[in-house]
């Protein structure tokens, strides 16, 4: 596989959110709006690139039994690292995210990618499939944000097009997972059509 | 997957992983404590100014023990006197606590209100930091209202379907309150300590 391919294919063919169903707790938790989304999909990004890299890097030297107790020390060492870079120059969004920074740590597409991906191919081929699924994680999270954010509060990234309120309910965790099961719909017919 | 396990490498393995990654953390936290401390003190002083009339030098914070609890606050001072205090309390919302800087000036009223920190449902709770709701506590005076939600027999309109946070937010501002006249009763004792002590009479020998 190209590294072309490596990225787009996390984007759709394997995107984690739409295909995979993988991650389901940030995703839910956190699409209350576009912004949190994207942010939430960015701060994973982040983290599987560089923890991709580091662990195909430290695989051939990691003793099998031991491989996922290093992994998740070495995803927690760069989560932490996010969390302080975060508090320090975006301390908003910090906030906004929260809880669900420091659970990147547990979030089973990072590991999942350690271990299906990373901890078999090269440094440069695990930094595309980071990228590629960071970025089909971010675009999933952002759609399913601002699905939520115009059907629940009438704004879309913050801009609020009507007054008053919006249908409540998508704000709140069920409207997480209509939104989140008519996406996947929608998605699964999309890319049928293109004939996977 | 290469390599066989042993205990040995099994443990040599783990410790370096450990500790390369603390080395890393102690690196970038080297780093980045400034910038973080500056971010708080900035929002705290921030927070204050929004909370607070206006007022010259320095916040200058201290802290009072209302039942059993110690609650921060800051005295701003104009022309040598106490133009009010912003006053840090918290209340359990919905999902979490509902962190507040309650200003309020030296006449026992309160000036505005701003939250620090909540993690109420977006859409309904979370509307507590806007003005429709947050409005309500500005210049307003504790003893011609009734701090408590309208449902409750007081004063204050409650937030749509988010009752229980509008609850959280003005118990928050009760307890503000309640921390002002503390910290105004332990300013008068102090003052009349002084005054006593000024004075040279002597007491109890």
């Amino acid at each position: 596989m190209g590294k072309i391919q490596l990225i787009t294919k996390g984007f759709v063919k394997e995107n984690p959110t739409f295909s995979l169903l993988l991650g389901m707790c940030p995703t839910l938790a956190t699409t209350t709006s576009a912004i949190n989304g994207m942010s939430m999909g960015l701060a994973t990004l982040f983290v599987l690139v560089l923890s991709n890299m580091a662990i195909s890097a430290a695989a051939p030297y990691i003793p099998d039994k031991v491989r996922i107790p290093a992994y998740i020390v070495i995803i927690a060492a760069f989560v932490t690292i996010l969390q302080f870079v975060m508090q320090a120059f975006t301390p908003d969004i910090y906030e906004t995210l929260g809880l669900f920074i420091p659970l990147i740590v547990v979030n089973c597409i990072v590991l999942g990618r350690a271990e299906a991906f990373a901890n078999k191919n090269s440094v440069v081929d695990s930094a595309c499939d980071g990228l590629g699924i960071g970025i089909g994680f971010t675009f999933a999270l952002t759609l399913l944000g601002l699905v939520r954010e115009i059907l629940g509060s009438g704004s879309a990234f913050g801009f609020k097009f009507i007054s008053g309120d919006g249908i409540l309910v998508f704000v709140l965790a069920p409207g997480a997972f209509m939104a989140l099961a008519y996406l996947i719909v929608l998605f699964k017919k999309v890319t049928a059509k293109k004939g996977e | 997957m290469a390599v066989q396990s042993s205990f040995k490498n099994m443990t040599l393995c783990l410790f370096a992983v450990c500790i390369v990654s603390s080395a890393l953390l102690a690196a970038v936290y080297a780093v980045t404590k400034e910038p973080i401390e500056a971010a708080e003190h900035a929002k705290t002083a921030n927070a204050i100014a929004q909370v607070v009339p206006e007022f010259e030098g320095d916040p200058v914070p201290g802290t009072v023990t209302v039942d059993g609890k110690e609650y921060s606050y800051y005295t701003v001072n104009k022309g040598g006197k106490p133009a009010g205090y912003a006053i840090m309390t918290s209340s359990v919302g919905f999902s979490g606590p509902v962190s507040l800087m309650v200003g309020m000036t030296a006449d026992r009223v309160v000036y505005s209100t701003t939250v620090l920190s909540q993690a109420e449902t977006p859409g309904l709770g979370a509307k507590c930091v806007e003005p429709e709701f947050a409005g309500q506590f500005k210049n307003l005076d504790p003893a011609a209202k009734s701090l408590k939600v309208k449902k409750d027999g007081g004063d204050i309109d409650a937030i749509t379907a988010s009752t229980i946070t509008s609850r959280a937010y003005t118990k928050a501002v009760e307890i503000a309150v309640s921390v002002y006249d503390a910290i105004v009763s332990s300013a008068a004792q102090e003052e009349s300590a002084e005054v006593e002590a000024a004075s040279g009479i002597p007491q109890n020998e």
